[in-house]
């Protein structure tokens, strides 16, 4: 019942990057209190997403967690040559998760995922300084996923399962930095596409070294969303044959990039545990986002990125104060896989530290609440958006600087219950 | 357990007002300078440049990129400034409307043809709807009045209505003129500006220089109510006039700066049509070159005929024979018949302007060069064959000259005129700048490295080639807002030397340039 109410609270998703590119790290409240480890722990329904394999180790027949986060984030970006500034006003994205698994006998449990890992909302104030790359995006991913975990032996165990994915995008920029119609209005293009599928699949195995010492492995596979037949609207554009924009269709692919995670936990005295996830995401093939619209009049766009792989360190902290209560720290390192002059105000990140806390309180024994909270600390960052003429010949915008500053804060809440 | 989630709960607002800061913001106090200066009202005198004119007309977003609305927003940036009061036109149309007539045409856009052949076009999307009997309720801190010469911001009456039908008035400052009588001076001090900006003078040569040098160069003549419109104004009554405005101006403002006259020379309205644009093949030459020879000849033989030496009606009728090679050759241009050139006719000099404004397409048929019509072939043929041409025929062929016309182009003798009544102004302001310690901006040099090599910018270079430059509107004489936002910065550069002032510059690339439009007829 109180799931039901929780997630109604939040509403029903709008994610927002504060990760890396627009990997959104909140899967699970226990695991993002404790820096988002989890790959080596064994707690609760979490592990669908962190580690399929531990489910099987999981006590009770019956898991489910779920649970939403808030997220606050706000990015500004300032000129000094020019005395320009600017700042996001972007929504409160509500990233949530739910988990369930049920064990079947002693060597098999299966399970159900629905999260979203992946997703963006950017909102610049329109027409601002670098509207001739984005005045606001939404990106959204959810993913679907089935489940099995299968018990090899006391000591190892290994699960995964296919995954669903249904994803849409909503992008606004302007055409250009000065093209405008008759009025003065900027011309712009919104491109627009929703029911996207696509499927992919994870698979992880966990190994008991010791009572308290446990490893884990979880590999997600790359997801590549390809938005076909999507609506590309254009506005304001000077009645000329010179401009030769008209509302059409667009394709376009994104890529959900593979993540490799690896991980130890130790548990000391019953009362610690100690855990370090290492995560690897792929962003590699993240190289350019293309839109190819229907018209041949209208010149196809391209975005570079020229994102490259990076790693993110996670480290975690558990300790049981009582019966009802149980405290969480945690701190990470997320490299940002946005490479220097590729800094587009779409996904402005650079490498960002976390720092977690949370709670859990048992209500009864089946029955708990799981609270966490996020800072992200940002440095401040002077960057540009100036793609390598050599890399991307087609690209031939000219390059737009600045300082970027950004901040997140995201509290969460979620529910576990075991029967 | 509640007490938990009130923690949890205090926690998350406090943490969610944490806003991301810069270590230095820029749009905080401090993180720029006015300097010695005070920018809080900053009214800004001039013509069509100030006001914010462009594509042959004067149009909303077109004042919104004037140069002095580009400056208050970077002034801003260093105090707090009042509201930069525009007397804006009631649309993005252009042409203003006199008791509901249309007495100056819509804007003009760069239209393509069915093949593609872009060129400027009178955009006619939409009906002209700014009425100069609507008077606007000021003041106005943009006082640009298109049109308006030195004297004139000194002129009462320049804004009562009256006056727009029989040229005593300009309707541009109609629209905002506090009352019929006042001058646009008054109505500057009446705001007391905290600081201004002055850039006048370019209309005292310019009318002069568009009307194809048709007027007069009004030299030692102190009285401007007896000039006409194409005239240039005296160079001493310009510097008294301008020194009077600006000691009014400076007297209670904390600075200002005086913009200097650009050379007409470095506009693309004289210099984008070629004066050797007569495209010839060879045999087209080899006939020119021989009907010029036969005007030489004929015209020689009448001299003779009527009593001159041989040898020295030889040397007059010599300057006739006029050669033409393949390929581009300069056109021919009318002048005063005179002793010199009885015939009134010659070519071009290599330094002499034809107009934007000629017709291109005459050009193309003739204008400029020679009629060679049968009646000309056939006595060219005579000719040939040794007959000697009957007075008629002689006049026939001098006729066939078809040169291009006063009205159409600016010749040396124009262009000297127009130079020296620039500099003369130029030196003037300059004086008066030095005088009342002012800013002094060289718009004459910024114009011409326009012209020569251009200016770079983050996308390329802006330069003064018309359409394409990047600088200059359609009309081939006023800004686009990227040329604007180059003035801007020259302007800030200058601010900053003289006031020790930190305001920022303008990215020019951020800027437009000519508007497309298909919307013609």
């Amino acid at each position: 019942m109180k799931k039901i109410l929780f997630l109604g609270l939040f509403g029903l998703m709008a994610a927002v990057t504060y990760a890396g590119g627009y990997r959104v790290s909140l899967q699970g409240q226990r695991s993002l209190a404790m820096g988002h480890t989890g790959v080596a722990v064994v707690n609760n329904a979490e592990l669908a997403f962190f580690n399929p394999a531990g489910l099987v180790y999981l006590e009770n027949k019956l898991n489910i967690a779920a649970g939403a986060s808030a997220v606050f984030s706000s990015v500004k970006y300032q000129n000094s040559e020019f005395g320009l500034s600017s700042q996001t006003n972007s929504a409160v994205g509500t990233p949530f998760y739910a988990y369930g698994s049920y064990r079947i006998n002693d060597w098999l449990t299966l399970g159900l995922a629905a999260y979203t890992p992946y997703g963006s909302s950017v909102e610049w104030p329109t027409d601002w300084s670098g509207s001739h790359l984005v005045n606001n995006i939404d990106l959204q991913a959810i993913y679907i996923q089935a489940l099995a975990s299968v018990k090899i032996s006391d000591k190892l165990s290994v699960g995964g399962g296919p995954i669903y994915v249904n994803g849409s995008v909503n992008f606004n920029r302007n055409l250009s930095r000065t093209l405008t119609d008759i009025e003065g209005n900027r011309a712009n293009v919104t491109v627009d596409a929703s029911g996207v599928n696509a499927f992919g699949w994870s698979a992880s195995a966990m190994y008991n070294a010791t009572e308290d010492l446990r490893f884990g492995i979880n590999y997600r596979s790359e997801i590549m969303v390809e938005a076909e037949g999507g609506d590309a609207d254009f506005e304001n554009i000077p009645n000329s044959p010179l401009t030769p924009f008209e509302d059409t269709q667009f394709d376009a692919s994104l890529p959900l990039p593979a993540e490799l995670s690896v991980g130890v936990s130790y548990e000391l005295l019953d009362k610690w545990l100690f855990a370090f996830d290492y995560n690897r995401t792929f962003w590699d093939v993240y190289k350019s986002l293309d839109l190819d619209f229907a018209k041949p009049a209208i010149p196809d766009s391209q975005n570079p990125r020229n994102y490259e792989n990076s790693s993110t360190y996670r480290f975690g902290l558990q300790y049981l104060a009582n019966q009802t209560v149980t405290l969480r720290v945690g701190y990470y390192f997320d490299e940002s896989p946005v490479q220097s002059g590729y800094f587009a105000p779409e996904t402005p990140r650079n490498d960002a530290h976390g720092f977690t806390g949370g709670l859990s309180l048992n209500l009864n024994d089946r029955f708990s609440i799981d609270a966490s909270f996020l800072y992200n600390r940002y440095e401040e960052v002077n960057e540009s958006y100036a793609p390598d003429p050599s890399d991307f010949p087609n690209y031939d915008g000219v390059p737009f600087e600045g300082t970027y500053k950004t901040s997140a804060f995201i509290p969460g809440l979620g529910v576990t219950y075991k029967l | 357990m509640k007490q938990y989630f009130k923690y949890l709960a205090i926690l998350a607002l406090g943490i969610v007002s944490c806003e991301p800061e810069f270590d230095n913001p820029v749009n905080e106090a401090g993180a720029y300078s006015n300097g010695e200066a005070d920018f809080s009202r900053y009214v800004a005198l001039g013509n069509s440049l100030t006001a914010g004119y462009a594509d042959n007309a004067l149009y909303i977003t077109g004042q919104e990129n004037s140069y002095p609305n580009i400056l208050v927003q970077q002034f801003e940036k260093t105090q707090d400034v009042e509201e930069f009061a525009i007397p804006y036109m009631n649309d993005n149309a252009g042409g203003l409307l006199l008791g509901g007539t249309q007495i100056t045409s819509n804007r003009l856009v760069l239209a393509v043809d069915a093949s593609d052949n872009p060129s400027p076009q009178v955009y006619t999307g939409m009906q002209a709807t700014t009425e100069v009997g609507n008077i606007l309720q000021g003041p106005f801190n943009n006082m640009g009045i298109p049109g308006a010469k030195s004297y004139h911001l000194v002129a009462p009456g320049y804004g009562n209505v009256q006056g727009v039908a029989v040229g005593t008035a300009n309707p541009y400052f109609v629209r905002f003129a506090s009352s019929p009588e006042t001058t646009v001076l008054a109505d500057a001090l009446a705001q007391n500006p905290t600081f201004f900006s002055l850039w006048i003078g370019n209309n005292d040569v310019l009318g002069y220089a568009t009307s194809g040098g048709t007027g007069e160069f009004q030299l030692n003549n102190l009285d401007p109510s007896t000039y006409g419109e194409n005239d240039i104004t005296d160079p001493n009554a310009f510097a008294g006039v301008y020194a009077q405005m600006v000691q009014a101006l400076s007297a209670s403002a904390s600075g200002g700066v005086l913009i200097n006259i650009p050379d007409v020379a470095a506009v693309p309205f004289f210099n984008t049509i070629p004066n050797n644009r007569l495209e010839l093949d060879a045999e087209t030459a080899a006939n020119l070159t021989g009907y010029f020879q036969a005007v030489s000849q004929v015209f020689a033989g009448g001299l003779i005929q009527q009593g001159v030496p041989a040898e020295q009606a030889q040397a007059l009728a010599s300057q006739y024979a006029i050669t033409f090679s393949e390929g581009p050759n300069r056109f021919l241009i009318d002048v005063e018949p005179s002793d010199s050139n009885p015939l009134g006719f010659r070519q071009m000099t290599p330094d002499e302007k034809l107009l934007l404004t000629i017709d291109r397409a005459a050009l193309a048929q003739g204008y400029g060069a020679v009629s060679l019509s049968p009646q000309v072939m056939q006595i060219l043929g005579a000719l040939q064959q040794g007959q000697t041409p009957t007075q008629e025929e002689a006049n026939a062929l001098f006729g066939a000259v078809n040169g291009i016309d006063d009205a159409d182009a600016l010749d040396e003798a124009e262009l000297a005129n127009v130079r020296q009544a620039t500099a003369a102004y130029n030196d003037a302001i300059e004086a008066t700048a030095v005088a009342n310690n002012l800013g002094y901006v060289d718009a004459r040099e910024l114009l011409n490295q326009l012209a020569e090599g251009g200016i770079a910018f983050d996308a390329g270079i802006i330069t003064s080639e018309f359409v394409t430059g990047g600088a200059f509107s359609l009309d081939g004489i006023h800004l686009t807002p990227r040329g604007n936002a180059v003035m801007a910065n020259e302007i800030i550069e200058v601010i900053n030397t003289t006031y020790n002032a930190q305001v920022p510059k303008v990215n020019p690339g951020t800027y437009g340039t000519v508007t497309l439009s298909n919307e013609v007829e």
